[in-house]
């Protein structure tokens, strides 16, 4: 039983909330304002900034000396890509161990986490020198397989435990009615595990989207996606601020909206269900 | 039709031998209830005949045909799971039609056959429901519905009940009964309550750690127990064993009295004992007694109302006619 | 339910996955070890197609002794623990606010978590730039407006100013799972420890924080392994300089940027052990969670 709490009670928690969730997202609604100040106006001080003329004009810039779009259309590229690969391998998979569990489901289970584990730069090399033998150093071909390699455990797993939901009565009781294999998994698996589908989908686009090792070293100009595109606004000499916002916001714009659908999804796909 | 026998059929899981060889023939409309405590394979052994699991050793003959190795859509059997199993994601017309679409039927003859089923089952109202939006009796009976689209040669129930509340679970047993009286189908009924054993079957099935105790008529097993522990399953309040002199005193290892079987008075008798907590159900009574025969309190009935106050001494006489033994092995003896 | 056919079935649906994650591992995994008993330096002239001399274990003694490796050691220690500490407590903080009844209770929950999706070369580079730059930067404006020296973060205090910025993008993660946690607790103990005289803070101390334990531990593991391989921040930020230089960047710079490639193999073994000791501690907790 919830007990009733008083207004001055509530007040008082939303007050508190609301300030200290403004200020974690601070950072982000900066960026967001300064994407559209002049680059000028963008250095001067808090206030005076936000006193400043709105313009668009950053948004033009980025996309015309960049060409923000190629980049986005690799992000786009990577981050479904590797996701729907990983969705293709994933399922079966994750089919098998919910539904035909055997004595080495777990220990499968378990083996496939711990190569999400493994450090990245422990194997750099290797992977670079493959790249560079197999001519896929820069290729979006290349990376779609590495990100789907690295997300694949946390695909299988979260398909796994919604899967796993699934009572094993309702399959029986699908064989019993006379369904196929076939239709089992057509009429009755497939539209009950669609809205753990589509919320593993959600959580691997935003993982991959967002993956900053392999695309910043195994990429250059041709296949680089927005975060080695934003890591190329490292340089030194000032004065981009603007431009900076402008294309830090594209990039990071269509995931926040992602991830706001997917934030419950979040914590059962990045603690592999230690959390519930 | 809808004769099963079992030949020999046995499961182990893994190196665990759940049920070891074992026969039984159920024969055509007849409501047969496997009855035993959680864990003693009744529920894998519907499972076996449903073709859900394969049986490591035997035959599974269905009508006189060897069903071993049929899939369990192939054999015409079908089963009311115990969490019902709907589909959540269809409407209970879409539920209840499934077997028949998988059969292949077209859609008015699917139609026909689920308005039937919906009018016997009274669910006519809610077919387009989703199993969500229903009661835990409405679910009950659209698993109920699934089952008798297909005109099957046999109903499995696996503890269709344990998951509703005490009234409704009594409604939905003289529903299930009613229903077996009207299609005189071959029905397997899986429970653990043995009053649900009691008030149903033609025939029960005692089980015991994969072994079965006991097959008889309701009566049978109550009058004539096969050994010790069918007579502590069947009955309720339990029947009373009494081991040690007072057992021997009837050269038998165990004696058993049911309650009822007891005459309970304050002045004269043939043990000596004292009240302890009693039960009042208004149609009966019934006093926890501990006495010299005894080292258990043994429950004793009155019927009607009777009033003994915590702590009086009485005195019990068990009628002897009535007395069961048991030997050495807990077996009955005659 | 399972029957023989089904079996052979499940085993050619896992195959797949099964295959690729083993194909992922083991080859990398191999050559990384490889390597790491050769001398390969493939500026030099040295290839795999000349052959590699053969080094024993030169090159993982000389990772150890390295002027690198201890300090880099301590930046490695000092920004994991850093922010697992600052992540950890405000989470707690956070998710216990976040928990109260309130107004816009979705909205807030949704400005807490929005960094976490921030892709971690934006979140350098912002703060970098727009914050911590000492000159235009947001902090150095605030410095000067109430008449004080502006700090130079990102080399005066390095290590605290990366803490800041990755500690940034995890609190909503922390956030986010001791929320569910705390969502998970029974209202009823707390009612019945209330009945037994507990008041708030020992209700606190003797059920809240026992029953946030677990989610506690899997914040600390899942958050330790990512932060060891924190990457984009410092490369976009120092590049690893001002001792913000961990163990995953030296090793990056020793395979890549001074194609040492044999020394770093070696630490990228040390790299892979340190992970794997992390891991086993998660692994049993995931594990124990899955039989229940």
């Amino acid at each position: 039983m919830a007990r009733a709490v008083t207004n001055r009670q509530k007040t008082i928690n939303s007050l508190a909330a609301w300030a200290v969730g403004l200020l974690i997202f601070f950072p982000i609604l900066w960026i967001f304002v300064m994407s559209f100040k002049a680059e000028g106006d963008a250095i001067k001080a808090p206030l005076e900034v936000l006193a400043a003329p709105w313009t668009l004009e950053n948004y033009g810039v980025v996309q015309e000396r960049s060409d923000y779009s190629r980049h986005f259309v690799n992000s786009v590229i990577l981050a479904f890509g590797s996701t729907l690969l990983g969705l293709l391998v994933a399922v079966p998979a994750a089919w098998a161990m919910a539904f035909v569990p055997s004595k080495r489901t777990k220990d499968i289970l378990l083996w496939m986490l711990s190569t999400k584990m493994l450090p990245a730069v422990g194997v750099l090399y290797p992977i670079y020198l493959l790249f560079i033998q197999l001519g896929l150093l820069d290729s979006r071909a290349g990376l779609v397989v590495v990100l789907m390699l690295i997300n694949l455990p946390i695909i299988v797993w979260m398909l796994y435990t919604y899967f796993k939901e699934i009572p094993g009565e309702i399959l029986e009781a699908a064989r019993m009615d006379g369904a196929t294999l076939h239709e089992e998994i057509l009429y009755v698996l497939t539209p009950m595990a669609i809205p753990g589908m589509a919320s593993t989908v959600l959580l691997n686009v935003i993982l991959a989207w967002n993956e900053a090792f392999w695309t910043l070293n195994l990429t250059a100009a041709k296949a680089a996606p927005l975060t080695a595109f934003i890591a190329s606004y490292s340089s030194p000499e000032g004065l981009f601020y603007a431009k900076l916002s402008a294309a830090s916001t594209m990039a990071i714009a269509p995931i926040l909206i992602m991830g706001w659908f997917s934030q419950k999804q979040l914590v059962r796909g990045l603690t592999f269900g230690a959390v519930k | 039709m809808g004769q099963i026998q079992l030949n020999q059929v046995s499961k182990s899981f893994g190196s665990v031998e759940v049920i070891p060889p074992l026969d039984l023939t159920i024969e055509d409309g007849e409501f047969v209830v496997f009855v035993g405590p959680s864990g003693c394979g009744k529920s894998t052994l519907l499972r076996l005949i449903a073709g859900l699991e394969d049986v490591t050793g035997g035959h599974v003959t269905i009508d006189g045909q060897d069903a071993t190795e049929v899939a369990p859509a192939k054999r015409g059997l079908a089963m009311v799971f115990q969490s019902y199993a709907l589909y959540p994601h269809m409407s209970v017309r879409k539920n209840i039609a499934f077997p028949l679409r998988m059969a292949g039927l077209d859609k008015a003859e699917q139609d026909r056959s689920v308005a039937q089923a919906a009018e016997v089952l009274n669910l006519t109202d809610y077919l387009d429901r989703r199993p969500g939006q229903l009661s835990g009796g409405q679910r009950q009976r659209v698993a109920i519905g699934r089952a008798i689209v297909r005109e099957p040669a046999a109903f499995l129930f696996d503890e269709p009940l344990s998951n509703l509340d005490a009234a409704l679970r009594v409604g939905m047993r003289l529903e299930i009964s009613e229903l077996h009286k009207r299609l005189k189908t071959t029905m397997i009924y899986v429970t653990h309550d043995q009053v649900e054993a009691m008030t149903m079957a033609d025939k029960i099935v005692v089980l015991q750690a994969g072994v079965i105790e006991q097959v008889g008529s309701p009566l049978e097993l109550y009058q004539r127990p096969r050994n010790t522990f069918v007579a502590g399953f069947i009955g309720s309040p339990k029947m009373n064993l009494i081991q040690g002199p007072g057992a021997e005193k009837h050269g038998a290892a165990t004696i058993g009295i049911r309650p009822e079987h007891i005459d309970i008075n304050e002045n004269e008798g043939l043990w000596q004992g004292t009240v302890g907590v009693s039960e009042h159900l208004g149609s009966d009574t019934f006093f926890h007694v501990q006495c010299n025969a005894s080292h258990e309190p043994l429950t004793v009935r009155a019927t009607g109302e009777m009033a003994l106050e915590y702590g009086a001494e009485v005195h019990l006489t068990p009628r002897t006619e009535h007395l069961h033994k048991f030997d050495v092995k807990g077996l009955r003896m005659e | 339910m399972a029957t023989q056919h089904s079996r052979s079935a499940a085993r050619l649906m896992m195959a797949p996955a099964v295959v690729l994650l083993l194909g992922w591992m083991l080859v990398p995994l191999t050559m990384t070890l490889y390597f790491s008993f050769k001398k390969y330096l493939p500026m030099r002239g040295d290839s795999l197609a000349n052959g590699l001399d053969w080094v024993g274990f030169a090159n993982y003694t000389r990772f150890l002794t390295s002027s690198s490796f201890w300090p880099s050691v301590y930046a490695t220690l000092v920004i994991v623990g850093g922010v697992l500490v600052i992540t950890v407590i405000l989470g707690i903080f956070l998710a216990l606010l976040l928990d109260q009844p309130m107004w816009g209770q979705g909205i807030v929950r949704i400005l807490v978590i929005a960094p976490f999706f921030v892709m971690p070369t934006v979140s350098g580079l912002v703060w970098k730039n727009m914050f911590m730059d000492p000159v235009n930067g947001f902090f150095a404006h605030v410095w000067r407006s109430v008449g004080a020296q502006p700090i130079e973060w990102l080399s005066q205090a390095s290590l605290p100013s990366l803490i800041l910025i990755v500690s940034w993008q995890w609190l909503p993660f922390a956030t986010l799972i001791l929320l569910t946690a705390f969502q998970s607790l029974d209202q009823e103990q707390l009612e019945a420890a209330e009945m037994d005289g507990a008041r708030w803070p020992q209700r606190f101390v003797f059920i809240v924080l026992p029953h946030l334990s677990r989610a506690i531990t899997v914040v600390l593991l899942i958050q330790t392994i990512f932060l060891l391989s924190i990457f984009a921040e410092i490369f976009v930020t120092t590049q690893g300089a001002f001792g913000t230089k961990t163990l995953t960047y030296l090793i990056f710079q020793r395979v890549l940027e001074s194609q040492n490639v044999g020394l770093g193999s070696a630490g990228g073994v040390y790299a892979i052990i340190l992970a794997n000791i992390v891991a086993i501690f998660l692994m049993r907790i995931v594990g124990k969670n899955l039989d229940a």
